[in-house]
């Protein structure tokens, strides 16, 4: 092993509270840390400014004070072809993608992971909320953070062994408002910023218009599975299932409960909706997923094994039982009680105990063998 | 860590006696130049003095032709800006290259939103300009032509006298940005037929914020910025003394001989990198060319296949501190104005080049330090 002070850690460094404890505390370890700024999407506006800059004014501001040199380094071209293609992708295909996951496998665990090893790292750091182990056998395995609410497992779920071994994740053991306390007892710029919300490159614009920039709306009908047209929407991809927001529907149906999203169909364009948080259509038992991935080996499980699950991020664990095809290409999931809104697009993630196994993206929900009509 | 110096175009240390003049004018000399009293009249002796020299640094017939201003940006902005204003009933068109500093190109932009029309001069990929598209753009409405006269990217020394004979013979007035030049290689404003032109202190070891912009006799134009009669009413604001001493004393310090010294210096600096390069097998391409006539503090180079990005990181990290080009707001590199103008937006050499800026406390102790450092990185 080497000393901290020969070891360089290069800093994911995205300008939040975060990443900047991340460094903090790396430096205050004697490592050599290394900050990078990593821009990821062109957005000059007219007057010339990236909206980046207060973010990397941040970065410039919290390396400073801590001692630490920082870069900028452009990915936009990386993230444009490996993240967001495919989210244009799936949402042309009437799916519900999740970029952050794509940007962890495609932007910052390799084009970022590269760089950082262009820059003799010996390891590199972020400040998800999310541990890792390494066991006898040299394997990495990937646990929940300490922190419940926080937990970004989820979104980490789909890295192999070779980009988690060369990670580390320094705030991973400890709980969002300790990560607070530290940046301002050590008088960070960021202690007290607003956390990020939403999808980083769309960051707080309005959602469905940014889509609507790039993916013309084809709209369409609504309509209950009764055949009863209850008026019209503005395009499938702005609706996901579950969703209640958005649909301009008053309780003019059967009873007085809310309109929600119940299923989609690309082919005749149409959004079927039903009434009530419960409506039995929004209701799965299975699942089939594909591009499975598992962190470490999971050959001592067999391909069929009990374990819990995640269909979208901070959702409670439900019970699962897996049962993987012969060369673990694709998997199909029973759950031990029926689960809400499977969405196709989004990860189902396994986890055992603490530790998250990997996961498969989900292509189709079933309620007692049915196929859902959900894209 | 050792840490070497390598970005003299961007801005070069102030050297030991520029440092004391500063020092010791700012201890005895604080007056307002346009006071009439003993300390004001103090104060106006440093600045004649100061402006005196710096006026026959380019053979400017009179003092009074010296302008002293912010920097090579105001300048520059008050050269273009407020010609065109005042020229407006002449004509409302003028003539720039491609391959400006932003200073000449955002002052035309602006320009173009009050209704004057540019003509943008191209290059060749030595990042020159053809003197028979000059010709060419030329009209009776011309009023300006702008064009630098040395590249601060690539180091290409513009064919001034050859423009300045042109120019002469039309409407329009010659403003050089010499920012870059100044300090390297001779400068004539009535040989070369200038009217025009703009420099600024910290790219020849002196202070920063500070320049001058010379004006030839036929050149009245008012100051960009509104407020005092300071400088004979051509540029408001009270003159920074201590400042303009350095200036004075730092272009005292590349007399004729000594510029001669410094570009046979920084030419010897290159010839010895290239061959450094090159005798480890190193892929790679000079931006523009190696020729006598070029300013030779500047070097481009296309590294075949390496990213500016991480090349220009891990440089820093070996503690040799290189440009890839001007950074956006959000510090990542942006495409080159230049390199594009030169060699077209799909070029590789736009994401694989840096440049290098050699100045006068360098040795070739540093160049030897950065090739070794460079072919570690790059056969890494």
């Amino acid at each position: 092993m080497k000393d901290n002070g020969e070891t360089r850690v290069v800093v994911g460094m995205s300008g939040g509270v975060d990443s900047s404890v991340v460094a903090y505390l790396l430096k205050q370890q004697g490592y050599d840390v290394v900050g990078v700024f990593m821009k990821n999407w062109d957005d000059t506006t007219d007057s010339g400014v990236c909206t980046a800059t207060e973010d990397y004014e941040d970065v410039a501001k919290v390396a400073n004070k801590i001692g630490i040199p920082y870069y900028s380094v452009n990915f936009e071209k990386e993230y444009w072809e490996g993240v967001f293609t495919y989210f244009l992708d799936e949402y042309k295909n009437g799916r519900t993608p999740n970029p952050d996951v794509m940007c962890n496998k495609e932007v910052k665990f390799k084009a970022f992971l590269d760089y950082a090893m262009q820059l003799d790292a010996d390891y590199i750091a972020m400040g998800h909320y999310a541990q890792l182990e390494r066991d006898t056998d040299g394997h990495v395995h990937l646990l929940r953070g300490a922190d419940e609410n926080k937990d970004q497992t989820y979104f980490l779920s789909q890295l192999s062994q070779e980009q988690l071994d060369k990670a580390m994740f320094p705030i991973g053991n400890l709980e969002k408002s300790e990560v607070r306390k530290i940046a301002e007892e050590a008088g960070l710029a960021t202690a007290k910023k607003k956390d990020s919300t939403g999808v980083c490159f769309i960051g707080e614009r309005n959602f469905s218009k940014f889509l609507n920039e790039f993916l013309p709306a084809k709209p369409g009908l609504m309509k209950t599975f009764d055949g009863e047209t209850k008026g019209n929407h503005y395009g499938l991809m702005n609706y996901t299932i579950g969703q209640r927001k958005g649909l301009g529907i008053g309780g003019d149906g059967i009873s007085n409960d809310p309109w929600f999203v119940v299923g989609k169909d690309l082919a005749t364009n149409t959004l079927y909706v039903g009434q009530g948080y419960h409506n039995e259509r929004l209701y799965a038992d299975s699942l089939d997923g594909s591009k499975v991935s598992f962190i470490a080996p999971i050959e001592d499980r067999g391909l069929e094994f009990h374990c819990t699950a995640k269909f979208r991020y901070r959702q409670k664990d439900t019970g699962v039982t897996v049962f993987l095809n012969s060369d673990y290409s694709k998997v199909y999931v029973e759950f031990d009680e029926p689960v809400r809104a499977i969405t196709p697009g989004q990860e189902v993630v396994f986890y055992d105990g603490a530790e998250c196994l990997g996961s498969a993206t989900i292509d189709y929900a079933y309620q007692k063998k049915e196929v859902l009509q959900y894209v | 860590m050792k840490h070497i110096y390598l970005d003299n175009a961007a801005t070069t240390p102030m050297t030991a006696p520029v440092i004391e003049t500063m020092i010791e004018t700012m201890k005895n000399v604080f007056g307002n130049a346009s006071s009439t009293h003993f300390y004001g009249r103090k104060a106006r002796a440093v600045l004649d003095d100061s402006r005196h020299l710096i006026a026959k640094s380019i053979n400017a017939k009179k003092d009074d032709q010296i302008v002293f201003t912010s920097g090579g940006t105001e300048s520059d902005n008050t050269a273009i800006i407020e010609t065109a204003l005042a020229r407006q009933n002449f004509g409302k068109h003028l003539i720039t290259t491609a391959i400006e500093h932003e200073a000449v190109l955002k002052s035309m932009e602006y320009l173009e939103t009050l209704g004057f029309e540019i003509t943008y001069l191209s290059v060749d990929e030595k990042g020159m300009i053809s003197l028979e598209d000059l010709k060419k753009a030329l009209r009776p409405d011309t009023i300006l032509v702008s064009i630098m006269m040395g590249n601060n990217e690539v180091g290409s020394y513009l064919p001034i006298h050859e423009i300045g004979e042109i120019v002469k013979e039309t409407n329009a007035w010659f403003h050089t940005d010499a920012v870059q030049a100044y300090g390297l290689v001779e400068i004539d404003v009535q040989e070369d037929n200038i009217d025009l032109l703009s420099t600024s202190a910290h790219k020849l070891n002196g202070p920063k914020f500070l320049g001058f912009l010379y004006r030839s006799e036929k050149v009245i134009i008012p100051s960009l910025l509104k407020g005092g009669d300071q400088e004979l009413k051509r540029r408001a604001g009270t003159e920074n003394i201590p400042a303009i001493a350095a200036f004075a004393k730092a272009v005292s310090l590349v007399d004729t001989p000594e510029k001669e010294r410094r570009q046979v210096k920084y030419y010897n600096f290159k010839q010895q990198l290239l061959n450094g390069l090159r005798k480890n097998g190193i892929d790679f391409a000079i931006n523009g060319e190696v020729s006598r006539e070029n300013l030779q503090h500047v070097i481009n180079i296309w590294f075949k296949g390496c990213k500016r990005d991480a090349l220009l990181t891990n440089l820093d990290l070996n503690g040799i501190s290189a440009s890839a080009g001007s950074a956006c707001t959000a510090g990542s590199v942006e495409p080159s104005h230049v390199l594009t103008a030169m060699y077209g937006e799909d070029s590789p050499r736009i994401e694989e080049s840096l440049r290098f800026s050699f100045g006068v406390e360098n040795t070739a102790e540093d160049i030897d330090y950065l090739i070794q450092k460079l072919v570690k990185i790059i056969k890494k």
